[in-house]
């Protein structure tokens, strides 16, 4: 078994071309990217906003455990079945699973952003605004700068999320990492599902260290916790 | 000046958070607002940079109404202190302490070279700056917080409960250091302290508010362990309070010859005398008897350094600690650290007799 899926991830023939394994794995992270950025553009203010101001609490609370809790299968259905008589060509196919994608990935960003700027320490918040900084200088200056390693835990739990779910988009046949199980199992072919489910997993490793890379980059040592005694 | 005219805050329900209360904190000098929790000492004190709102009443600021300052405008030009510090964790020592600096418009160069410069004063120097806050002892975030009120240089500067939070070793250098800071810079402070030995230590006026943030006192530290104006502040003054007012009290003590013995070699004197032992500066080190040292040479195993020591020009209450902390009842007494000799617990009491105190009368006076 683990020799046939081995010689599937290696053969040539399935390195090169259209429907190659390059070619689906960039399909799957050109998806991917484009409903982070999103989920990203959505949640990052709302919670940036509730973190700040400390008001809508409560709904955002109910909302990240409301979305937690959809089906995603479901709603791809559903939007496809909304959408594809709505729309043309290729963005008919692509936006069903685009708002899956989103509605999934923006949860982990939210709760991470807004637990972020909770989690400031308010003799910092305190202390800034006694300084005579303006509610936009606490935010930007203090808040965020101090709030980006949980902010960039969302990011990287909402990007796994997002890539594992990616492969659902191969349903309504979209391309990506999930064609190789669609197709493998429609043609029996098990090594070529076990194959595509293990690059969709090592897909998803790697795009996780990118992300560690540049969370270690940004994030300023002084909120490391080597450097708290 | 900072003056606070019939200041009320009074949240939705119940009692006023502060009600009524008339003060003047004056130019240059040291004012402390001390109290048991819930009497409205810092909400008195937020009002003042306007972090709270009064709800009537006004505040002057060398004669300007604070309401008519934008809050952020007035607050940069007020040093903020806090208990816990509250640096900014992302930023090094060095960035913390510009950023007022920053806020005001100064160039990189500028603001660094100043920080750098207040780091010294509270003194934290050199490679300190590069450090995180989160490297730092609970005592020295405490320096960075004073260095980053400092830094922009202003005539005003707020602190509540500075030193609460620190262990009471680092306090005691904290207050020392900012009463010598304090008499450099000139800054008119306002300090809002739970603690009524260090409101009569740090201040030099001190309001003590009651519940309801109505003031109860305002008057010289002296003056308040003195007279206190009613039960509710010779209570909150507490005991001891006729010893302690002798820290603010000095008087010719005679100073008798001592002579000491070195370290590190032997006695050349017998007997069970206790004798002082000093290092090779002449500082006192602590006391030996010549029964447990015996031939050797003396050694810090053979100290016993149970006595305090007193400055020349200290305080009865620091000379009289001397004598009586001292295991020979002979008080140690130090010019610039270096032995001047010893007091007798007698004789410091003769003087404290004898000694003016704070309103012009003295014990003596009141002998019929």
């Amino acid at each position: 078994m683990i020799a046939t899926i081995w010689a599937w991830l290696t053969d040539p023939a399935n390195w090169s071309g259209a429907g190659s394994i390059p070619d689906q794995t960039l399909e799957h992270l050109r998806l991917s990217f484009i409903a982070l950025v999103v989920a990203a553009l959505i949640a990052i203010p709302i919670g940036l906003y509730v973190g700040h101001t400390g008001r809508g609490r409560v709904v955002l609370v109910n909302i990240v455990s409301a979305f937690r809790a959809i089906p995603s299968l479901g709603v791809l259905f559903i939007a496809a079945l909304l959408l594809l008589p709505r729309l043309k060509g290729e963005l008919a196919f692509e936006l069903p699973s685009l708002i899956v994608l989103v509605l999934l990935g923006m949860p982990p960003i939210l709760s991470g952003v807004y637990a972020g700027i909770q989690q400031v320490d308010p003799a910092a918040r305190d202390a800034a605004r006694g300084m005579g900084m303006t509610g936009q200088q606490r935010l930007w200056r203090v808040e965020v700068p101090c709030a980006l390693p949980l902010i960039f835990s969302g990011l990287r739990s909402s990007m796994l999320q997002i890539i594992a779910t990616a492969t659902i988009a191969a349903v309504v046949g979209l391309g990506g990492l999930g064609r190789f199980l669609i197709d493998g199992q429609a043609n029996r072919k098990y090594d070529e599902m076990a194959g595509g489910a293990i690059l969709v997993a090592v897909l998803a490793l790697l795009v996780d260290l990118v992300f560690a890379a540049l969370q270690r980059f940004a994030v300023s040592p002084g909120l490391a916790p080597a450097a708290r005694r | 000046m900072i003056r606070l005219e019939a200041v009320t805050k009074q949240y939705d329900e119940g009692t006023p958070a502060v009600d009524n209360l008339t003060l003047e904190a004056g130019t240059g000098e040291i004012t402390v607002l001390v109290g048991p929790s819930g009497c409205g000492k810092t909400t008195s004190l937020r009002m003042i940079n306007r972090m709270i709102e009064p709800t009537s009443g006004r505040i002057l600021i060398d004669g300007q109404d604070t309401a008519q300052v934008p809050a952020a405008r007035l607050r940069r030009d007020i040093g903020y202190v806090i208990q816990h510090a509250g640096l900014f964790p992302h930023r090094t020592v060095l960035h913390n302490v510009m950023t007022v600096p920053r806020l005001n418009g100064w160039g990189r160069a500028r603001a660094e070279t100043r920080a750098r410069e207040v780091l010294e004063l509270v003194g934290l120097p050199g490679d300190f700056a590069r450090r995180y806050p989160g490297q730092l002892s609970g005592g020295q975030q405490q320096r960075v917080g004073v260095a980053r009120a400092l830094a922009s240089d202003p005539s005003v500067m707020l602190m509540d409960e500075p030193f609460s939070a620190v262990d009471p070793i680092a306090r005691e250098g904290l207050q020392d250091d900012l009463l010598r800071l304090q008499g450099e810079l000139g800054t008119t402070i306002v300090l809002v302290t739970h603690d009524i030995d260090e409101a009569i230590k740090l201040g030099h006026r001190v309001a003590v508010l009651r519940q309801g943030g109505r003031l109860a006192q305002f008057s010289s530290p002296a003056d308040l362990l003195a007279h206190p104006a009613d039960d509710f502040v010779a209570d909150f003054v507490g005991r001891d309070r006729g010893y302690r007012a002798l820290s603010f009290q000095q008087h010719e003590v005679p100073v008798h010859p001592e002579e000491p013995v070195p370290l590190g070699q032997p006695l050349t004197r017998r007997g069970d005398e206790w004798l002082l032992a000093v290092d090779e500066e002449s500082r006192p080190q602590g006391w030996v008897v010549p029964g447990e040292v015996g031939d050797a040479p003396v050694g810090r195993e053979h100290l016993h350094r149970g006595g305090t020591v007193a400055s020349v020009d200290g305080s009865l209450r620091a000379l009289l600690d001397a004598a009586l902390s001292s295991p020979s009842g002979r008080g140690v007494v130090v010019r610039d650290g270096v032995l001047a000799g010893t007091v007798r617990a007698e004789e410091v009491l003769a003087a404290i007799q004898a000694a003016p105190r704070p309103d012009g009368t003295s014990i003596q006076d009141e002998r019929p």
